[in-house]
């Protein structure tokens, strides 16, 4: 089953490697991983999406508890929670036509905003859970698609499910 | 940092920074090797008094017997090696250290600051490759960090479940100047190690414990590392339940008390393999159920028993096993408050289930499967020489080993009565370690018997720690059981590879006893069973001398018990079955 695992490690070189370095040693499945520094410099924020049986989840858990650097570790589907991920998708347009249009109104759909036009391409920015991201592209006819990039799902606990030192 | 390289008024030098923080930590030994990284570290060394520097012949050596001194003491072992190749060949002790959660703290030599990442001479990103078998690693970056990083470390290493910690430190870092100020205490955030283990589940496990019919106890080596030999074996007798412990655990409880069933796993007693199978409440402390001990994990779930498992890492529990009362905590305390409760309690164990479980036991123990055929007047069984050993020393030495048959018997054969006295690579298993290792204890333990029993593969291995022995005058017995093969992968082949000896000959040896003396050590040569005994009395008493005994052993002998890999634990071949080949040969297949 996929997990979105949250954590807050210490904002040292080398601990991205450290939790990197951990989910390659034991075989364990990355999906994807985001970090940045949260509003305390020190603190950085991860989130990791990953998946397997409750048994190698609570060993992913319990691994990165381990680490030095981690402060606190917390897996987000015990209780309700938001994802979000952000994508950039340019696809193929002629500077005329109807695709340009019918682009358009798929991205409306998915509340995507285009943020470039070019001659011969649009870039369309598209925020959302995974599987919506997923769902835009399979909307996508796949030959108009020149480039897709995702950043990785950040998660947060809802309400008072709050992650902090 | 700009004026951090002209002295001030109450400023010290990074390297002399490190020299004040090892005495703080009363390091008493440092063992290593100097290198172009290290020189302003190794010249604070020559001017200081503290501790003395082990000069060891290779570097992996020096991490060895720093590792060694920490099993055999329970200090943290301390080893300084320069950048590059004295780093990356340190690697395989950390390695070694790690998987036996040894305490230690290993400081390396690493290029100058401007230089990292420029592929100097020398560079090598020691953070980088030593991250994955280490606790905790660090790189120093300013001559100012250079005091709370090895306050950390020390903490690190020592506290928890310990473990190796790296502490890479560039050379000009140790030229700069900054005043000396150590912490007295540390704490982080981000490491908070438990102590004390959850009194609920203490209180449960002991009605747990009270109710079972066929109980074991099981114990490995964070019973050692833990210092709770004495709350355990308290714990046991006020029972009267069974006992066995892991290779990494020997001594844990005394080997030659009653209810002690010997060493379970792969090389593991009958009794011991098989009453851990059959019990129905098993406690584990400081174990952690791994493949050599309880085989197939499938096997071993494929009846019902309640499993309580102490252990201060949360992540060793329900890894390979799944686990029915868990206790996170430090073992001694935990199994304190376990006697406590214990004996508070007015329930007491089942008398009647306990003794039809000890006639159970009694039949196991009396296939007698670790015995050996020792007729023979003329070959040298491996394992008399152990036996004798044990003897001559009053069970009472330090053993260090090295890794393979040798090992396995000197596990089975010699009756440990004490934690701390049986020093071996348990979870690496490393061919090499077993002469550095018994340097680290005869340097720990200066008056004390230290005995490295060893294969003619291993032994070559760090085989130039000899010169180190001699600088040193360390009064080692090197017990070397020589069978002219790699004797367990011979065993392996002749068992699962159809006697095909790919490679596992030793040809082209060389004379152990010219050797020896080659070094100034005396050196003895033993071919004769009726020579073994008194050969050994000679060597040990000799006590301020080094001595090298080569012991001709029967090239065919074979470990027995024997789990084959990946059955169940209770699915063993013994020596006494009729034909033992054919028995490894049916189980593989």
């Amino acid at each position: 089953m996929k997990h979105i695992i949250s954590l807050l490690m210490e904002n040292e070189a080398g601990a991205l490697s450290r939790v990197a370095g951990l989910f390659s040693a034991r075989a364990y499945n990355i999906e994807s991983l985001t970090v940045a520094p949260t509003e305390d410099a020190t603190l950085s924020r991860m989130t990791i999406v990953t998946s397997g049986s409750d048994e190698v989840i609570e060993q992913i858990i319990k691994q990165l508890n381990k680490l030095v650097d981690v402060v606190k570790v917390l897996d987000l589907n015990d209780g309700r929670y938001i994802e979000r991920e952000l994508m950039l998708v340019k696809v193929k347009v002629k500077a005329t036509g109807a695709l340009r249009e019918e682009i358009k109104r798929i991205s409306d759909i998915f509340r995507g905003r285009i943020i470039d036009v070019a001659d011969g391409s649009y870039t369309i920015e598209l925020t959302g859970s995974g599987s919506k991201l997923d769902a835009f592209l399979e909307a996508l006819d796949k030959t108009v698609i020149l480039e897709t990039v995702r950043t990785g799902a950040s998660g947060i606990g809802r309400g008072d499910r709050i992650l902090k030192v | 940092m700009d004026d951090s390289n002209q002295q001030k008024v109450g400023q010290i030098s990074g390297a002399e920074i490190i020299m004040r923080c090892l005495q703080e930590e009363n390091v008493k030994f440092v063992f290593g090797y100097p290198g172009g990284a290290v020189l302003h570290i190794y010249d604070a060394l020559f001017k200081q008094n503290h501790f003395k520097h082990i000069l060891v012949r290779h570097e992996q050596a020096a991490v060895h017997a720093a590792d060694a001194f920490s099993r055999a003491t329970g200090e943290v072992g301390v080893a300084l090696v320069t950048s590059g190749p004295g780093a990356t060949n340190a690697v395989t002790g950390i390695a070694t250290a790690y998987m036996d959660s040894i305490p230690m703290v290993v400081i390396s030599g690493q290029v100058p600051t401007a230089a990292i990442g420029m592929d100097a001479f020398q560079e090598v990103d020691m953070v980088g490759v030593t991250r994955p078998c280490v606790k905790h690693n660090f790189l120093i970056k300013d001559v100012r960090d250079i005091a709370i990083t090895l306050k950390k470390a020390f903490y690190i290493a020592a506290s928890g479940r310990p473990g190796p910690v790296v502490v890479d430190i560039p050379k000009d870092i140790t030229a700069e100047f900054a005043e000396f100020d150590y912490p007295k205490t540390i704490e982080m955030r981000s490491y908070t190690p438990v102590v004390k283990g959850h009194s609920g589940q203490i209180k449960k496990a002991v009605k747990i414990l009270l109710e079972a019919k066929r109980p074991m106890i099981y114990t490995g080596g964070g019973l050692v590392l833990g210092d709770a030999s004495n709350e355990l074996v308290k714990l046991a007798r006020a029972l009267g339940y069974p006992v066995t412990n892991t290779l990494m655990g020997l001594g844990g409880y005394p080997a030659t008390d009653k209810q002690y069933l010997g060493m379970l796993g792969m090389h593991g007693t009958y009794e011991a393999n098989n009453a851990m199978q059959d019990c129905d409440v098993l406690l584990a402390v400081g174990a952690r159920f791994d493949d050599r001990v309880i085989g197939n994990p499938d096997h071993f779930l494929s009846v019902p028993r309640t499993i309580i498992h102490i252990d201060v890492d949360p992540s060793s529990i329900s890894k390979r096993v799944k686990v029915d009362l868990p206790i996170v905590g430090h073992v001694q305390s935990v199994l304190a408050e376990m006697n406590e409760v214990l004996a508070a309690e007015t329930i007491k164990p089942d008398a009647a289930a306990l003794k039809t479980w000890w006639a159970k036991i009694d039949v196991w123990r009396a296939k007698k499967s670790a015995s050996y055929d020792g007729s023979s007047s003329t070959i040298i069984k491996p394992q008399y020489v152990i036996e004798k050993l044990c003897e001559v020393t009053k069970g009472d030495a330090f053993v260090t080993s090295d890794v393979g048959q040798h090992q396995m018997w000197a596990a089975q054969y010699y009756k440990f009565d004490k934690p701390r006295r049986w020093i071996n690579s348990g979870g690496l298993g490393t061919m090499g370690v077993g002469l550095p290792y018994a340097m680290g204890c005869q340097l720990a333990f200066p008056d004390a018997q230290v005995a490295c029993v060893t294969g003619e593969g291993s032994i070559q291995m760090n085989i130039q720690e000899l010169s180190t022995c001699k600088q040193f005058h360390l009064p080692i017995k090197v017990i070397l059981l020589n069978n002219r093969y790699l004797g367990m992968v011979r065993q392996w082949q002749e068992f699962f590879y159809e006697n095909r000896y790919s490679e596992s000959y030793m040809d082209s040896l060389p004379d152990f006893v010219k050797l020896a003396e080659s070094y100034g050590l005396i050196g003895m040569n033993i071919d004769k069973p009726g020579d073994v005994e008194g050969a050994l009395q000679d060597a040990f008493a000799m006590k301020d001398k080094f001595v090298f005994m080569n012991f001709m052993t029967d090239q065919k002998e074979n470990v027995f018990p024997m789990v084959p890999n990946g059955k169940g634990i209770s699915e063993m071949i013994l020596g006494s079955d009729t034909n033992a080949n054919d028995a490894a040969d049916e189980m593989e297949g």
